[in-house]
C-alpha cells in the first residue's frame, strides 16, 4: 500500500515539474478553466438561492387574486363583485385591493403604490420601500409629492420605511390611504385593481377558481400555485437563457480544452517514446497522463465554485446585477440566502471535471501501446 | 519542497475553503431563515404577490398578475424592449 502511494508521489513530481516546464500555457488554461466553472457555478448558485427564496416566502402572499378582464386587459373590477365571491362555499374572506403604478419622471423609475389591507394611514401619510428611500434620499419625517391624474401635486409625509431586509419584495412600494390613492389616480368609489380571497381547505382552491370563472365571466383567478409556478419557470428560464447565452463560450472552451487535452504535440510524444524506451510501462505513462487532467481540472474546479460561493452570496452576485436590472432604475439591494443543492455541485463536478480528465487520457493511451521506436520518429 | 508536497498544500486549502462553503452555508442557514420569515410577513402583511427584481415595466414587475399576453405583447414570443423581458418566459397559462 505504501508504495503504492509513493509510486503515485514520484508520478505527481514528475508530472507537476513537467506541467511546469511550460508554466504560461498550463496556468493560463488553468485560469481559463476556472473562470469557465466561476461563471456557471455562479449562475446555479444565484438561481438556485433566488428560485428557493421565491418559493419560500411567496407562500404567504394571497390564495386566489381576482382580476376583471375588459377588452383582453386587466380592468378595473367593481366591489359588489365581492358579494358573489364571498357566498362560494369554501372562501373564509374577501378584500378588494388598490394597487398601481405611478412613473416618477424625476428619477425615471416605476413605483408599485398600494393601499395596504388592515392599516388605517393618514391622507398625508407614506410607508415606503427602502428602494425608494434610498435612491430619493428620502428619510422618516420628509416629504415626497406625487404628480396626480389632474395634474396637481399630492404631497405626502414619509412615516415608515419597510425593513430594509425585506427589499426583495418592498424595494419600490409606496403605500398610502385609500383616499389619497384615489385622488392620485382619479379612480371612482366602488372601484378596485383586484379581489383577494381565502380559502378554508387549500385543496379546493382550484374548484373555487373554476367556480370563479363560470359566475363571473369577465373575471381571471390567479391563484397562488400559479405565482408560484411562474416564479419557478422564470428562473429556470433565466438559468436556462445564460447557460444558452454562455454556450458559445463553454463551446470554445471545450474545443480549447479537447485540443490542448486530446491533440498530442510532437514533443509530448517524442515525450512518451522517451519515457517509454527508458522503461516505463504503459499504465505509468496514463497513470501520469491521469494526474495531469486530474490535478488541472479538480484545481479549475475547486477555485472557480469557491470564487462564485464568495461572489454570490458575500458579494451580491454583483457581477449579474447589470444583468438583471436592465432599464430599471430602483433594484433591491439584497444578498441571496446561503441555500446550495448538493445535487447541481455534484453535476456541475461531473460535467467540468470528468469530461477533461478523461480527455486527457485516450490519446495518450494511443501513444503509449505503440511502439516507442515508431512514436520517437 | 517536493513539487508533489506543495500541490498537496495547495488541494488541502482549496479543499478546505470548499468544505467551508458547505459549513457556512449550513451555519448561515438559520439566521437566513429567520430573515426569510421575515420577509414572508411583509408578503403576507400587504398581499404581494411578485419580488421586486425588474422595475422597469408592469409585466416585468409583476410577472404573476401581468396580462395574459404581456411580457410578450406583440405575440407569445416576440422579443421584448426591455432587456427583462427576453428573460422572463410566456406565461404559464400559454405554455399549457
Amino acid at each position: 500500500m505504501i508504495d503504492f502511494f509513493r509510486r503515485q508521489r514520484y508520478l505527481v513530481d514528475f508530472t507537476l515539474s513537467s506541467l511546469l516546464r511550460r508554466k504560461g500555457k498550463h496556468l493560463g488554461m488553468l485560469l481559463v478553466y476556472s473562470l469557465v466553472v466561476f461563471v456557471l457555478a455562479s449562475v446555479m448558485l444565484f438561481s438556485h438561492a433566488l428560485q428557493r427564496e421565491a418559493g419560500v416566502i411567496l407562500q404567504s402572499s394571497p390564495e386566489i387574486i381576482v382580476q376583471r378582464v375588459v377588452a383582453g386587459r386587466h380592468g378595473l373590477i367593481p366591489g359588489n363583485y365581492l358579494e358573489p365571491v364571498g357566498r362560494l362555499r369554501g372562501v373564509s374572506a374577501t378584500q378588494a385591493r388598490l394597487w398601481g403604478y405611478f412613473y416618477d419622471a424625476a428619477l425615471k423609475a416605476n413605483y408599485t403604490v398600494m393601499v395596504p389591507p388592515d392599516r388605517q394611514l393618514g391622507h398625508d401619510e407614506v410607508v415606503i420601500g427602502n428602494g425608494i428611500a434610498r435612491i430619493r434620499g428620502v428619510d422618516i419625517g420628509d416629504y415626497m409629492t406625487l404628480r396626480a391624474h389632474d395634474g396637481g401635486g399630492i404631497s405626502f409625509r414619509v412615516t415608515e420605511i419597510v425593513w430594509p431586509e425585506s427589499e426583495l419584495v418592498s424595494a419600490d412600494l409606496f403605500l398610502i390611504s385609500e383616499h389619497a390613492f384615489r385622488s392620485v389616480f382619479g379612480i371612482p368609489e366602488g372601484q378596485f385593481t383586484d379581489l383577494v380571497l381565502s380559502v378554508r381547505n387549500p385543496r379546493e382552491v382550484g374548484k373555487i377558481a373554476e367556480k370563479i370563472s363560470i359566475k363571473l365571466p369577465d373575471a381571471r383567478p390567479i391563484l397562488r400555485d400559479e405565482v408560484l409556478r411562474t416564479y419557478g419557470s422564470v428562473f429556470s428560464w433565466r438559468q436556462g437563457i445564460v447557460f444558452v447565452l454562455l454556450s458559445g463560450a463553454v463551446l470554445a472552451f471545450v474545443i480549447f480544452a479537447w485540443d490542448k487535452a486530446a491533440g498530442l504535440s510532437a514533443e509530448e510524444k517524442r515525450e512518451i517514446g522517451i519515457l517509454k524506451a527508458v522503461g516505463w510501462e504503459t499504465g505509468d505513462v496514463l497513470r501520469m497522463k491521469f494526474w495531469e487532467g486530474a490535478i488541472i481540472s479538480l484545481a479549475a474546479f475547486l477555485l472557480g465554485y469557491v470564487a462564485a460561493y464568495a461572489h454570490v452570496f458575500y458579494g451580491s452576485a454583483g457581477l449579474f446585477e447589470p444583468v438583471l436590472k436592465g432599464w430599471a432604475v430602483l433594484y433591491p439591494d439584497f444578498r441571496p440566502s446561503p441555500f446550495v443543492d448538493p445535487l447541481q455541485v455534484i453535476s456541475l463536478f461531473v460535467f467540468t471535471v470528468l469530461p477533461y480528465t478523461i480527455a486527457t487520457i485516450i490519446p495518450i493511451w494511443r501513444a503509449a501501446i505503440t511502439d516507442p521506436d515508431a512514436v520517437m520518429r | 519542497m517536493r513539487p508533489s508536497t506543495a500541490a498537496f498544500l495547495f488541494f488541502a486549502i482549496v479543499s478546505s475553503l470548499f468544505a467551508l462553503t458547505f459549513i457556512d452555508a449550513m451555519l448561515r442557514q438559520p439566521a437566513a431563515v429567520a430573515s426569510m420569515a421575515q420577509r414572508a410577513r411583509v408578503v403576507s402583511d400587504y398581499g404581494l404577490t411578485d419580488l421586486a427584481l425588474f422595475t422597469e415595466a408592469r409585466y416585468t414587475r409583476h410577472p404573476s398578475q401581468a396580462d395574459l399576453h404581456s411580457a410578450f405583447q406583440d405575440h407569445p414570443v416576440a422579443f421584448e424592449h426591455f432587456p427583462s423581458g427576453s428573460m422572463i418566459p410566456p406565461p404559464a397559462g400559454l405554455r399549457r
